[in-house]
């Protein structure tokens, strides 16, 4: 916000996003190709109907879970982009709404009997209410002051899910009920409520509250200028997170059925952030596919539990200083140049 | 009532020197270095492992054995932040400020898995403890140790006070957070000052590691979490980048969670620290002795 350099953090950091004149730069033949391939209109379908299929080629219920898992992971992954890739705010707390998310509908559901889908409005309302909560004091300040009162936010909700009675303590909520009969349909469910929520996500980054997180991003003075309400956009860009956390939440709960504060710590807040930052902040392909891999990579590496973290963190810092765009940037077009 | 300001001064004395290192380095680089608290982490295991190394130890040297290792871990934790600078922060510094923090975030989590890894998941039990003798002072039970603790605390604040207000380097370190160009323009090696302040506060906080692992008797790898996250709510109260206003802060934050313990119960005790840090950025963003700040473009 200082720096005359800090003006264009994703615009310059794209090589391969550039016309196709600049894309030759490491060797014409293969990034020219990875690149068409990245830009593919049909990519978000393709990937579409291989979520469809996945369960043709293996059923067994380890893998439906695994599958259904990764796929909720993905609806985080969007609505952190939202957060962290248009509006460039870093929350670090983000699971946290996906923790209010699964227990407010948890706890309605398994104390007042309410079937998961009618506990919806209230999960709204409170996810709304949180994001404003934690907004409103910090959205003001400069944007590291959000990213550690996001952090203390996930604690708190962590603790005060540990320490309250009405959300189970420790143990935290069992027997809530499911969304449909059985793995199989629900896997299916959650295929195509993430699907839309992530082609939500994308439109909402074109559309003219996108642009305006775009701009707030790239450089929050001079869109104050421009007359932007920074603050309402900002304001909007958490709480939409917020809501995509929170619905991604009741899914969880319904996937799980039960929730306790263990699922909810620093460590899953910091993978979403990963999966955003390895796929590309702001490119919603790119943040796809950075949840699948985030998501899928512990299940193929069980062996190296120990190492796999320590990884996570050094691969953060390695892309962040050799490729700050991620693996699958954002469209030229999304660009601004 | 006294026992709890005294229970209050003697965490907020932690809580004041991991925050003196967060608030250098905001105010030299304006960047929050999640990694901070997991070097108060690495510096507990440091410490674990040098005592371990010198074996078997008898009471009576334990507390000279303590003061020797507190200085040898707090060149080892130095010297791992300045290699934290220079490997993951430097390339960095004219970026974006999101790809700052996000590669501090980075940095936290390879530290705090890596030691994971290296030390195992589970508590160590830390093999010195300060035999302690119990003093009553104004009615509350003092312990000789966390006296002892408590003056070493003071003292390196003291000669950190000093050092910045008073010395050459200290000089450089406050021309630098001014105005880093003026003060390149002014002969001073920037990165070099930059350098010695991520020392001068990972030394801080790898102190106060030790004297957290003699004092509580266990560790674990994520100690450092959460004592980052308080530093940084210290540091906020007393107003970032102003170092005795940090001091203030850490005491002051020590004292508010000892009487939020009393009346709330201990566990909310993190919760109502964290309440403070929200309502002290909607009241007093710049804290009790920060001074207002208006951003340049």
């Amino acid at each position: 916000m200082t720096g005359p350099g800090e003006g264009a953090p994703l615009a310059e950091a794209a090589p391969e996003a550039a016309p196709a004149p600049r894309a030759g730069r490491r060797g014409a033949g293969p990034r020219s190709i990875a690149s068409r391939l990245m830009e593919n209109r049909w990519a978000g379908l393709a990937g579409l109907a291989v979520a469809l299929l996945a369960p043709f080629v293996n059923a067994t219920p380890y893998a439906l879970s695994v599958m259904t898992s990764a796929a909720i992971f993905v609806m985080l992954a969007a609505g952190l982009n939202i957060v962290v890739g248009y509006c460039g705010l870093l929350d670090l707390g983000y699971i946290a709404f996906f923790a209010v998310g699964a227990y407010t509908s948890g706890v309605l559901s398994t104390r007042l009997g309410l079937p998961l889908i009618a506990t919806l409005p209230a999960v709204l309302v409170v996810t709304v209410i949180a994001g404003l909560v934690i907004g409103a004091p910090t959205l003001r300040l400069r944007s590291d002051y959000l990213a550690i009162v996001t952090l203390g936010f996930g604690e708190i909700i962590r603790v005060t899910a540990t320490n309250l009675d009405v959300t189970g303590g420790p143990s935290g909520i069992y027997g809530i009920p499911g969304l449909t009969g059985g793995p199989v349909s629900f896997y299916y469910l959650t295929v195509l409520v993430v699907a839309v929520a992530v082609v939500g996500a994308a439109r909402l980054g074109r559309s003219r509250l996108g642009r305006a997180w775009r701009f707030v991003r790239e450089d929050e003075d001079a869109a104050e200028a421009m007359g932007v309400h920074t603050y309402k956009v900002k304001m909007a860009a958490y709480v939409a997170g917020a809501i995509w956390g929170g619905l991604a939440g009741v899914l969880f709960g319904a996937h799980l059925s039960a929730v306790s504060p263990g699922s909810f710590t620093f460590l899953q807040s910091a993978l979403v952030l990963m999966a955003v930052v390895l796929g590309g902040m702001g490119s919603i392909r790119g943040v796809v596919v950075g949840a699948v891999v985030v998501s899928l990579l512990p299940e193929l590496l069980r062996d190296l539990a120990d190492y796999r973290y320590v990884a996570f963190g050094v691969l953060l810092i390695i892309v962040m200083l050799v490729r700050p765009q991620g693996l699958w940037p954002a469209r030229p077009g999304e660009v601004p140049k | 009532m006294s026992q709890l300001v005294w229970n209050g001064l003697f965490v907020g004395s932690f809580y004041a020197l991991v925050a003196l290192g967060y608030s250098m380095v905001y105010g030299i680089i304006k960047l929050l270095n999640f990694a901070h608290g997991d070097l108060y982490m690495l510096g507990a295991f440091v410490g674990f492992a040098v005592l371990g190394a010198a074996g078997g130890v008898s009471a009576a040297m334990a507390l000279p054995l303590l003061l020797l290792v507190l200085m040898l871990t707090m060149g080892v934790t130095g010297l791992a932040g300045v290699a934290l600078e220079r490997v993951a922060y430097r390339r960095l510094r004219g970026a974006p400020r999101l790809s700052l923090l996000i590669t501090a975030v980075g940095a936290s989590f390879a530290l705090e898995y890596g030691m994971r890894a290296a030390a195992g998941a589970d508590p160590r039990v830390y093999p010195v403890r300060l035999g302690g003798t119990t003093l009553e002072v104004l009615g509350a039970r003092v312990t000789l140790q966390q006296l002892t603790l408590v003056a070493v605390a003071v003292l390196l604040m003291i000669g950190l006070n000093l050092l910045v207000t008073r010395s050459r380097e200290g000089r450089a370190m406050r021309a630098v957070a001014l105005d880093p160009k003026a003060a390149a323009l002014m002969g001073i090696d920037v990165d070099a000052i930059i350098s010695r302040t991520f020392f001068l506060g990972s030394a801080l906080a790898g102190a106060a590691g030790v004297m957290a692992g003699a004092h509580y008797g266990k560790i674990d790898f994520m100690m450092g979490f959460l004592i980052g996250l308080k530093a940084f709510t210290a540091a906020v109260i007393g107003g970032i980048g102003n170092i005795p206003g940090t001091m203030l802060g850490g005491l002051l934050l020590g004292l508010l969670e000892s009487f939020g313990t009393f009346w709330l119960g201990g566990e909310w005790r993190d919760v109502f620290a964290f309440g403070v840090l929200i309502l002290f950025l909607t009241v007093r963003p710049t804290g009790l002795l920060g001074e207002r700040v208006t951003e340049r473009v």
